[in-house]
C-alpha cells in the first residue's frame, strides 16, 4: 500500500507543475492578444485609406490593370495557408489546414492545379512530414507579424500571378486560407480570393445621394492604379496575417485554459485516490497492531 | 485662416501598421513623381503618387511644422482632407541621423548591383533631410 501512496503522490506533483505551466501560457497569451488586437486595429486607418483610394480610381477610370484581370481559361491556383509557429493552441492549426484541404479539393474539381505558399512553421511541418510539394514558405512571424512580411508575402504572389500563363510558375488566381478573428471565444477558418482582385469591395459603399469627387490623377490613373494595386493586395495579406495572430493568442488562451481545467480535476481526483489508500493504509496498520495484541494476551493469559 | 474648423484641413499621415499623425493642418507639402505639390484648403481632388521624399505638415493655430520621412505611398486629398499613405513613415525627430547615413552608404554601395537600391538611397536621403529641417529648427 505505501508504495503506491507514493506513486499517486509523485502524479499529484507532477501534475500540479504541469498545471503550473499551462497556467502561465494561458496568462501569456491572455496579455499578448490585447497587443495582438492593438495592432490590428492600428493597422486598419492604413487599409481603409487604401480601400477608398483604390475604389475612388475604380469609380474614375476604366479598371483594366493586370491585377483585375481575370483568365479565361484559369489552369493553375495559388493557395496561402497561413497558420501558427508554435502548437499548444488546440485546433487552431488544423482547422485552418482542414480548411485548406476542403478548398483545394474544390480547385482539383474544377480542374485547377495548386501551388501551396505556407505561412507558419505548422503548415511547413503539415507539408513536409507527408511529403506534399510545395513552392515557399515563410516562418518565424506567427505572433508578431511585420508589414515588411507581408510585402514580402504579397511581391511573391503578385509577381507569380503576373506571369503569362504557361510560363514557369505561373498561377491564375491567388487564394487565402487564414483564421478570422471574431471574438475572443469565435475565431473561423476561411478562404477568401485575394487575386483577380475584385475591387467593387463591400466595405464603406458610396451613399447614392453623395457625389464622389472628381479626382485629378498625377501622373495618370494607370500609374496611380499601378502604385495602388500592389500595396492593396499587401495590406490585405498584413490584415490576415494580424487576424491571424489576433486568432491564434486566443486559441492558445482557451486551449491552455482547458488544460489548466483539466489539471484541476486530475489533481482533486488523485488526491481522493491518495486519501484512501493512505487511510486503507492506516485501518490496516491498526488492524495489524490490534490483532498483535490480542495475539499477544491469549499467549500471556494461556501461560497464566 | 483659421476663424472656424471648417477652415482647415484634416490630414491622416499613416503607416501600414499605425496613424502616425492625425490632425488639423493649414498647409501640406508632399512630393510626387511630378514634382513637389503643396496643399490648402479648397484644393481640388487628386490622388498621386509620391516618391520617397519629405513631406511638411503646417500644423493648424501653432508655428508647429510637422516634417516626416516616407518610403514612397500616396496621397489623396478630397473635401479638404488629406490622406498621406505610406509603408513606412517616420517622423524626423524619430530618425537617427547616424544610422540613416550609414543606410545611405550602403544602398549607394548597391547602386550598381540591384535596381532596389535606387529606392533605398533616395528613402535614405529623405530620412536624412527630415531630421536636419528638423533639428536646424530646434538649434
Amino acid at each position: 500500500m505505501a508504495v503506491s501512496l507514493r506513486e499517486y503522490r509523485a502524479r499529484i506533483k507532477s501534475t500540479e507543475s504541469m498545471k503550473k505551466i499551462t497556467r502561465a501560457m494561458e496568462l501569456i497569451a491572455a496579455s499578448r492578444i490585447i497587443k495582438a488586437q492593438q495592432r490590428a486595429t492600428a493597422a486598419a486607418p492604413y487599409a481603409r485609406e487604401l480601400t477608398r483610394a483604390v475604389s475612388a480610381v475604380a469609380t474614375f477610370s476604366n479598371v483594366d490593370h493586370p491585377l483585375t484581370r481575370e483568365e479565361e481559361n484559369p489552369k493553375r491556383a495559388a493557395v496561402l495557408i497561413i497558420t501558427s509557429d508554435r502548437g499548444l493552441a488546440g485546433a487552431y492549426s488544423s482547422s485552418v489546414l482542414k480548411e485548406a484541404e476542403r478548398l483545394s479539393e474544390r480547385l482539383r474539381d474544377e480542374g485547377k492545379e495548386i501551388d501551396y505558399f505556407l505561412a507558419g512553421r505548422k503548415a511547413e511541418a503539415y507539408f513536409k512530414f507527408r511529403g506534399r510539394p510545395f513552392v515557399q514558405a515563410w516562418t518565424g512571424f506567427s505572433d508578431q507579424p511585420t508589414y515588411d512580411k507581408a510585402a514580402e508575402i504579397g511581391a511573391t504572389l503578385i509577381e507569380a500571378f503576373l506571369k503569362e500563363q504557361g510560363e514557369d510558375g505561373d498561377v491564375d488566381e491567388v487564394h487565402v486560407v487564414s483564421t478570422r478573428f471574431r471574438s475572443m471565444l469565435v475565431q473561423e477558418p476561411t478562404a477568401i480570393r485575394l487575386l483577380p482582385l475584385e475591387v467593387v469591395e463591400g466595405e464603406e459603399a458610396p451613399e447614392s445621394d453623395e457625389l464622389l469627387p472628381l479626382y485629378d490623377f498625377e501622373p495618370s490613373p494607370e500609374q496611380v492604379l499601378d502604385g495602388l494595386l500592389p500595396q492593396y493586395v499587401q495590406s490585405r495579406i498584413f490584415y490576415s496575417l494580424l487576424q491571424a495572430a489576433a486568432s491564434e493568442l486566443a486559441a492558445r488562451q482557451k486551449a491552455m485554459k482547458a488544460a489548466t481545467d483539466n489539471a484541476e480535476e486530475l489533481i482533486k481526483k488523485l488526491t481522493r485516490i491518495a486519501n484512501q489508500a493512505r487511510q486503507a493504509g492506516i485501518t490496516q496498520e491498526i488492524s495489524e497492531i490490534v490483532g498483535g495484541v490480542n495475539a499477544l494476551a491469549d499467549a500471556q493469559a494461556a501461560n497464566d | 485662416m483659421a476663424e472656424s474648423a471648417a477652415s482647415t484641413l484634416h490630414v491622416e499621415l499613416v503607416a501600414a501598421d499605425r496613424t502616425v499623425w492625425s490632425g488639423e493642418a493649414s498647409m501640406v507639402i508632399a512630393r510626387t513623381l511630378e514634382g513637389d505639390i503643396g496643399v490648402l484648403r479648397g484644393h481640388a481632388p487628386t490622388l498621386s503618387l509620391l516618391s520617397a521624399s519629405v513631406v511638411e505638415i503646417q500644423v493648424e493655430g501653432t508655428n508647429q511644422l510637422l516634417v516626416a520621412a516616407l518610403d514612397g505611398g500616396f496621397l489623396s486629398v478630397a473635401n479638404d482632407r488629406v490622406s498621406i499613405l505610406a509603408e513606412r513613415v517616420e517622423r524626423g525627430e524619430d530618425i537617427e541621423v547616424s544610422q540613416a547615413q550609414v543606410d545611405l552608404e550602403e544602398a549607394k554601395r548597391l547602386l550598381d548591383s540591384s535596381d532596389e537600391a535606387e529606392q533605398r538611397v533616395r528613402h535614405a536621403e529623405a530620412r536624412i533631410r527630415a531630421a536636419e529641417k528638423v533639428s536646424g529648427k530646434v538649434s
